[in-house]
């Protein structure tokens, strides 16, 4: 077993690699391997790892690309994100990706789908429809529809026709990832002095672009590690940070809402590796079915989900309860529309719940976070100030 | 009767025709009917009437505001309320307006909704728009219809099954309910008769542009030309009158060469044919207008008056085939297109319609337009060598119109192309 610094920085080189190294070394280590990038939020890695691909998460540029040709792109009034995947694409550090999938989260995703297919960029380009219907029948009919047409993509690529056996082996390792990434949350729920938010996001974001059964070894020991009593307990209230979940916040951010006394016990960053709530069935004739009925049935709470049904205040809130949190922070990427539209919602809601809250908004490429770091501070204090009164739910 | 007489008429059949609309809202307990918020691109006029519904929507709700110069207050009062200064601002001048007491340009108060309709097509903010209206109104029931998005340039056979599905299975039985109504497919299928009619009307209607001088602007005035199609009246006689008598209307104004009417009268001299992508300005809608008037601008096609429908291509209501043409109809709205779809189509209105430039307005408030019409642009101007202009407002945010930056950057666009067509002129007299 390795040390765990060894594990993170593992991790940390990387989850924040944008050449997408390790990707690129797997694919060349066997002849006519592909791979798939994906944008944010969520994509069901599952079909392309049993399609013999390997998937890769695409989150931008962060505080380390310069900025250059993608601002020629996106007017000044959209976020950031667009403009760095663009850079990053033409500077030809995703060259060795074969395709592209853009799920439905938003107009500029959508859009950018659009832009990649003008500029030719990859070998095929999807914007993958996520169905807003959540009858089995007809909305999980629709989502199989729109996997088979990725599996279509892969198949011509590499020739791969994905077996029953294939997928439910799929299916049955990002199980696997999803449990132990949620052990580790629900380690950290108690003991969050452990790990560090920063730690905790460098190893689930590593997951995205490496192979899921490296990943999990990762992620197996990580587990052990943080079974045992290490660290040391601070004077920290602990949040959960919501609404960063496509455009990611800089590391630097990441670790300043920590370091200004707030340890992060849940949080929307890497919400695609988590958004499916316990197992997906690796047990039947119709895995594809399995997978839609997962998403309709046992997803997180998403903007990009109609929630009618399942009011989202209701489920955010029910995360602050369950992880003993004692207030939220509201993180969202400047001109983000669905987290900003959002944002309404939650706040009236939990001004009539007495849940606290502060927000603030970022841009990836932002390394100066005083101000922030402030205002965080502030927040954390004046709830250690009213520490006896009780999150109402 | 004389031809100024005969242009007042469409203009006064559209007020009748809005009037109406507002006052049966108004009235629409009395009337014992049945109230559907819903939104222009992918509305379902159709079925909304078959069930004998009054339709509001939401979004001209807001364009009337800011042309009545309410839409700031109401922003604001928004933006009070935890709303983000950078989002939509069609969404935060309704929720401002619905705080203030939701009373319509009418000066009547627009009836809480029975139904929220969410058949949007072609752009997220409606979903969010419709969760925030769901918090305002818990008796309301939504009615979901997800529009698959033209990825591929295509609509699929599985894209309009899966549509209509959602229409036999959730949508019409809610809408039954809702009504006490009964779906009644023959009604329908006389209402998609309609509409192909006034879609045919309204195709040729925008064709005449091809003429020189255009008889009309298809931006500034073609707004108010898609008010009858877009806000409800869609698949009636109603509708079909209205778009006659506009065509009688400019055939006129073609038999004698006029140009479009402007709101100072008829432009006299055509200098400039422009086809522009992306909505207009509502708040300052007549100076901005003006700007281009002035300069002897028209505009021969726009994208804007394809939210409510893409007609150019062919595509008309089938009554034979009315669900699956009821889901078609959402998915081929303008922001449903994906964006190599879209440089197609404004290719071919600068080609069909022989303009000299392309202009895009980009509004901050909008990612569905917005978001990629910088690329848009290069690929028109490196595939067509038409000269490009770029200028940035608001639907409805007055702060995000400055009339003295637009008409700068208008007027060397202007200059541009006057000194592109001098070289043209030189270039052909030798
Ligand atoms: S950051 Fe927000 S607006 Fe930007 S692409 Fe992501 S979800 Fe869309
Ligand atoms: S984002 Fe654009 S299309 Fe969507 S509601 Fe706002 S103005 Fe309309």
């Amino acid at each position: 077993m390795k040390d765990l610094n060894v594990l993170i920085e593992e991790c940390k080189k990387h989850a924040f690699d944008l050449n997408f190294t390790r990707a690129k070394d797997w694919k060349e280590e066997k002849e006519g391997r592909v791979l798939v990038g994906y944008m944010p939020i969520y994509f069901p890695r599952e079909i392309i790892h049993a399609a013999g691909a390997m998937p890769v998460g695409i989150f931008g540029g962060g505080d380390d690309k310069q900025i250059i040709k993608g601002d020629a792109y996106y007017q000044s009034y959209i976020c950031h994100i667009p403009r760095s995947i663009m850079e990053i694409a033409l500077d030809k550090h995703m060259d060795h990706i074969d395709g592209f999938i853009f799920p439905s989260i938003c107009d500029v995703i959508r859009n950018l789908s659009g832009i990649f297919k003008q500029q030719k960029i990859g070998k095929f380009v999807k914007y993958m429809d996520f169905p807003q219907n959540f009858l089995p029948e007809i909305g999980g009919v629709f989502y199989q529809q729109e996997m088979e047409h990725v599996l279509k993509y892969i198949k011509e690529l590499n020739g791969v026709e994905v077996t029953t056996e294939a997928l439910n082996h799929s299916i049955d390792l990002y199980n696997k990832n999803r449990q132990m990434i949620e052990f580790i949350y629900d380690i950290r729920q108690e003991h969050p002095w452990r790990l560090t938010i920063e730690e905790v996001y460098s190893i689930v974001r590593a997951g995205t672009v490496m192979p899921v059964e490296e990943h999990n070894a990762i992620l197996e020991q990580v587990c052990t590690h943080i079974k045992e009593d290490i660290g040391t307990p601070q004077d920290k209230i602990k949040v959960v940070v919501s609404g960063a979940f496509c455009e990611q916040p800089a590391l630097g951010l990441i670790r300043a809402v920590e370091e200004a006394g707030c340890y992060v016990v849940d949080d929307d960053y890497m919400l695609g590796s988590r958004m499916i709530l316990g197992d997906i069935d690796a047990t039947t004739d119709n895995p594809l079915e399995s997978i839609a009925i997962s998403y309709i049935n046992q997803s997180q709470f998403s903007s990009s989900i109609y929630d009618v049904h399942n009011p989202k205040e209701n489920r955010l809130a029910k995360i602050v309860q369950d992880r003993g949190a004692d207030g939220v922070v509201f993180a969202a990427a400047s001109f983000c529309d669905p987290s900003l539209l959002d944002a309404p919602i939650f706040q009236n809601a939990f001004d009539k719940m007495g849940i606290r809250y502060i927000s603030f908004q970022f841009s990836e490429n932002i390394n100066q976070y005083k101000v922030i770091k402030e205002q965080v501070g502030t927040f954390s204090d004046s709830i250690k100030l009213w520490e006896d009164e009780p999150v109402v739910v | 009767m004389s031809k100024e007489a005969q242009k007042e008429k469409s203009m006064v059949l559209q007020k009748e025709m809005v009037e109406g609309l507002f006052n049966d809202l108004a009235n629409a307990k009395e009337l014992g009917k049945k109230v559907c918020y819903t939104f222009i691109p992918g509305n379902l006029s159709e079925l909304i009437r078959t069930f004998d519904m009054l339709p509001v929507y939401p979004e001209i709700n807001a364009l009337q505001s800011a042309m009545r110069k309410k839409s700031a207050a109401y922003i604001k009062e928004a933006e009070k309320n935890a709303h983000s200064e950078d989002v939509c601002t069609y969404v935060k001048c309704d929720v401002g307006m619905l705080m203030k007491g939701n009373i319509g340009p009418t000066g009547q108060k627009i009836p809480d909704p029975d139904v929220l309709l969410l058949s949007y097509t072609g752009c997220f903010t409606f979903l969010k728009w419709f969760e925030t209206l769901k918090r305002e109104y818990p008796d309301a029931k939504v009615i979901m219809v997800h529009t698959p998005y033209q990825e591929n340039a295509e609509m699929t056979p599985e894209m309009t099954q899966y549509m209509v599905k959602q229409f036999k299975e959730e949508v019409i039985p809610q809408m039954e309910e809702v009504t006490g109504i009964k779906y009644d497919e023959a009604k329908l299928k006389e209402h998609l008769r309609l509409s192909a009619k006034a879609e045919d009307l309204m195709y040729e209607i925008f064709q005449t542009t091809k003429h020189k001088p255009s008889p009309i602007d298809a931006y500034f005035a073609g707004v108010y030309y898609i008010g009858p199609i877009n806000i409800g009246f869609r698949g009636t006689q109603k509708a079909v009158d209205y778009y006659e008598e506009l065509l009688k209307e400019i055939n006129i104004r073609i038999e004698n060469g006029q140009g479009p009417i402007t709101p100072e009268g008829e432009m006299k001299e055509e200098k400039y044919r422009l086809v522009v992508e992306g909505p207009p300005n509502w708040t300052s809608f007549r100076e901005f207008w003006k700007i281009f008037y002035d300069m002897g601008a028209v505009i021969v096609a726009s994208s804007y008056t394809k939210v409510g429908g893409v007609y150019d291509l062919g595509w008309r209501h089938d009554p034979e085939r009315p669900l699956e043409a009821l889901a078609e109809y959402c998915m081929n709205c303008y922001t449903n297109l994906n964006i190599p779809q879209r440089i197609d189509l404004l290719k071919k209105c600068i080609t069909d319609y022989d303009a000299d430039g392309y202009m895009t307005n980009s509004i901050k408030s909008c990612n569905s337009f917005s978001a990629g019409q910088l690329g848009m642009m290069r690929e028109i101007e490196d595939d067509l060598e038409v000269p490009v202009g770029f200028i940035e407002s608001d639907l409805v945010d007055p702060r995000y119109f400055s009339y003295s930056n637009i008409k700068n950057r208008l007027e060397s666009y202007f200059q541009m192309l006057e000194q592109r067509k001098k070289l043209e002129r030189e270039t052909e007299s030798v």
